[in-house]
């Protein structure tokens, strides 16, 4: 596979000599500090007296997978228009490549736009044209010659695996065919920056699954940088590597996705968080008394080292009710329901505590009698 | 039915074909660049220019007010000035093409109009030029309807130009008014008006055939 990045390869190396060794671990290729893709300051866009997007400042790093999610109304349709121009700021700046584009008319706007692919939910091909067409597009309008566009539809169609549907219309496709077309057509130009608007959440969940592989696997093998919207924490938890929650236009959180999922702060975070994370069983919450019984249930959220020791066997008479440890980036990032055997009040305020020590959150969440 | 009979018919049929036929071609060839006009100066289209959206849509209604017998008339002074004559099957293509012109506009504003926001939206990100965006995009998109709108408006043109035999265009309606009407031949008129059957059922066979085979947005089985 060729390299993505051609106009700024000289770019990346200049940064690439500056950065320490990268750690063997991380096989993607790590994004070179200072190395900011795009660049949004204090950026605001509003309709009528209602702001979509309020006041958000945020960087793509060059080579990550920056996910932004956030509730259907939050912004991130507008955000993400805002870094194509195909909506315009009421103020703020935004830098793309290190270019002010929202001074750019629209003329002079083409050029950058040539420079980020997009996919979209509902795909947005063409249904005039034949597979190979669509795909084809993006270079036609790049001036490509007929044998050049040939040439470079086939390589694509072989990156997403419809080499055998090159003659075919859309309408004859699946969703996730569809899809993989798109994503080729976004490719076509050989972008610096792909930009996913909800491209998953008309698909299936398997899917999904692998349309979100295939987003993944193009930001490993290019080395391309990829900006996703989506209200699904799922889409977030596969592939992203960093993740912005917008809340009604602002930024209410962000950070490297594991540290997000194990500690989120915001409550729309913890709300998006929900479906992912392990909820105590009905039957259990029902029999909760608030006040006394023979054991007590207790929520420990975990992550990182501390999910990685085996910290349970310090608590004696301890039993796992409810829960799961999932892997997010790597990372271990869990929640335990523990019953905890109560008679002994001394004993088990001693092991509350312990497990503060070691967990990210702990809470006692009441108390059951008889089988838990 | 003589010689004589069925040599008119076969005349005023052809009369009829060239009428429908050239002034079709007229109002497509300037109705849908006045259509794209419209939809590209309309509000958020992709040039937007109020002022002559409105003007241009302001004068393509008062053409599509003008009943089209008192345009046939009204049109004379300009027939004469372009076709030489006023009268003749030539001559009524003018005022045809000018009332055709207008209306199909109209039906090719909804055509376009109907083109998924969402294909527009992904060419302008793929840095599409305008220009680009109506000959990648938005025709093609439109297609299979332009060509159901036209096949409407070859339609509508037929019956129009029986309007024309006012103006001594000849034609299949013209023949039905004289022979048919005015001198009882009842004969003529039934064969008339077979004929206009045939031709008007031609014509739409043909366009949905066309749309069927331009339409690739349903899978065919």
């Amino acid at each position: 596979m060729t390299r993505h990045a051609t106009k700024f390869e000289a770019d990346v190396n200049t940064q690439a000599l500056n950065i320490p060794a990268q750690s063997t671990k991380d096989a993607q290729p790590e994004a070179a500090s200072g190395d900011m893709i795009v660049k949004l300051s204090d950026v605001r866009r509003s309709f009528g007296d209602t702001p979509a997007i309020d006041m958000v400042s945020l960087s793509v790093k060059r080579g990550e997978i920056l996910g932004i999610i956030g509730r259907s109304g939050a912004g991130k349709s507008t955000l993400i228009r805002c870094l194509n121009g195909l909506e315009r700021p009421d103020s703020g700046s935004i830098q793309v490549e290190g270019l002010e584009i929202t001074s750019l008319d629209e003329r002079r706007l083409q050029p950058v736009r040539r420079r980020i692919g997009m996919i979209f939910q509902h795909f947005n091909l063409l249904s005039a044209k034949t597979v190979e067409d669509n795909i084809a597009l993006p270079l036609k309008i790049e001036g490509q010659s007929r044998a050049q566009r040939k040439k470079r539809v086939a390589e694509l169609l072989e990156l997403v695996g419809l080499s055998d549907k090159a003659k075919h219309y859309p309408a004859q496709l699946s969703g996730g065919q569809k899809q993989r077309v798109g994503i080729a057509r976004a490719l076509a130009a050989k972008p610096s920056l792909l930009l996913s608007d909800e491209a998953t959440s008309a698909l299936d969940p398997e899917t999904t699954r692998s349309i979100l592989a295939l987003l993944k696997d193009i930001n490993r093998q290019l080395g391309l940088t990829i900006l996703l919207i989506t209200h699904e924490m799922e889409v977030i938890r596969r592939v992203a590597d960093r993740v912005i929650v917008l809340d009604r236009g602002r930024i209410v959180e962000e950070g490297p996705v594991w540290q997000v999922f194990a500690n989120p702060a915001a409550e729309t975070t913890k709300s998006l968080l929900q479906v992912l994370t392990p909820e105590l069983p009905p039957t259990l919450r029902e029999r909760l008394n608030p006040a006394s019984g023979d054991d007590a249930v207790v929520k420990v959220q975990l992550s990182g080292e501390a999910a990685r020791r085996p910290f349970l066997a310090e608590l004696i008479g301890a039993r796992l009710l409810h829960g799961g440890i999932d892997t997010v980036q790597g990372e271990p990032v869990g929640t335990l329901f523990l019953g905890i055997p109560a008679h002994d009040k001394a004993a088990l305020e001693k092991a509350v505590q312990y497990l503060k020590s070691n967990a990210d959150h702990v809470e006692v969440l009441g108390y059951v009698s008889g089988d838990a | 039915m003589s010689q004589a009979m069925l040599d008119l018919l076969w005349r005023s049929f052809w009369e009829t074909i060239t009428m429908t036929g050239f002034s079709g071609l007229i109002s497509l060839v300037a109705g849908l660049p006045l259509a794209l006009i419209l939809i590209l100066t309309d509000r958020g289209g992709l040039a937007e220019n109020l002022w002559i959206n409105r003007s241009l849509g302001a004068v393509i209604n008062g053409f599509r007010s003008v009943p089209f017998i008192i345009l046939l008339v009204a049109l004379i002074p300009v027939t004469r000035f372009i076709v030489g004559t006023s009268l003749g099957t030539w001559a009524s293509i003018v005022p045809l093409s000018i009332a055709a012109t207008p209306y199909y506009a109209r039906i090719a504003e909804v055509s376009l109009r109907e083109v998924d926001r969402g294909l527009i939206e992904a060419a302008r990100a793929m840095g599409a030029t305008r220009w680009t965006i109506i000959r990648e995009v938005l025709v093609p998109e439109a297609m299979p309807s332009l060509v159901a709108g036209f096949t409407v408006t070859l339609v509508t043109l037929v019956g129009a130009s029986a309007m024309a035999g006012a103006i001594g265009a000849g034609g299949l309606g013209d023949l039905a008014i004289r022979y048919g009407y005015q001198r009882f031949e009842t004969e003529i008129m039934v064969a008339v008006v077979a004929i206009l059957i045939v031709l008007v059922s031609g014509v739409q066979w043909i366009g949905d055939r066309l749309v069927e085979r331009l339409d690739h947005r349903i899978v065919k089985r």
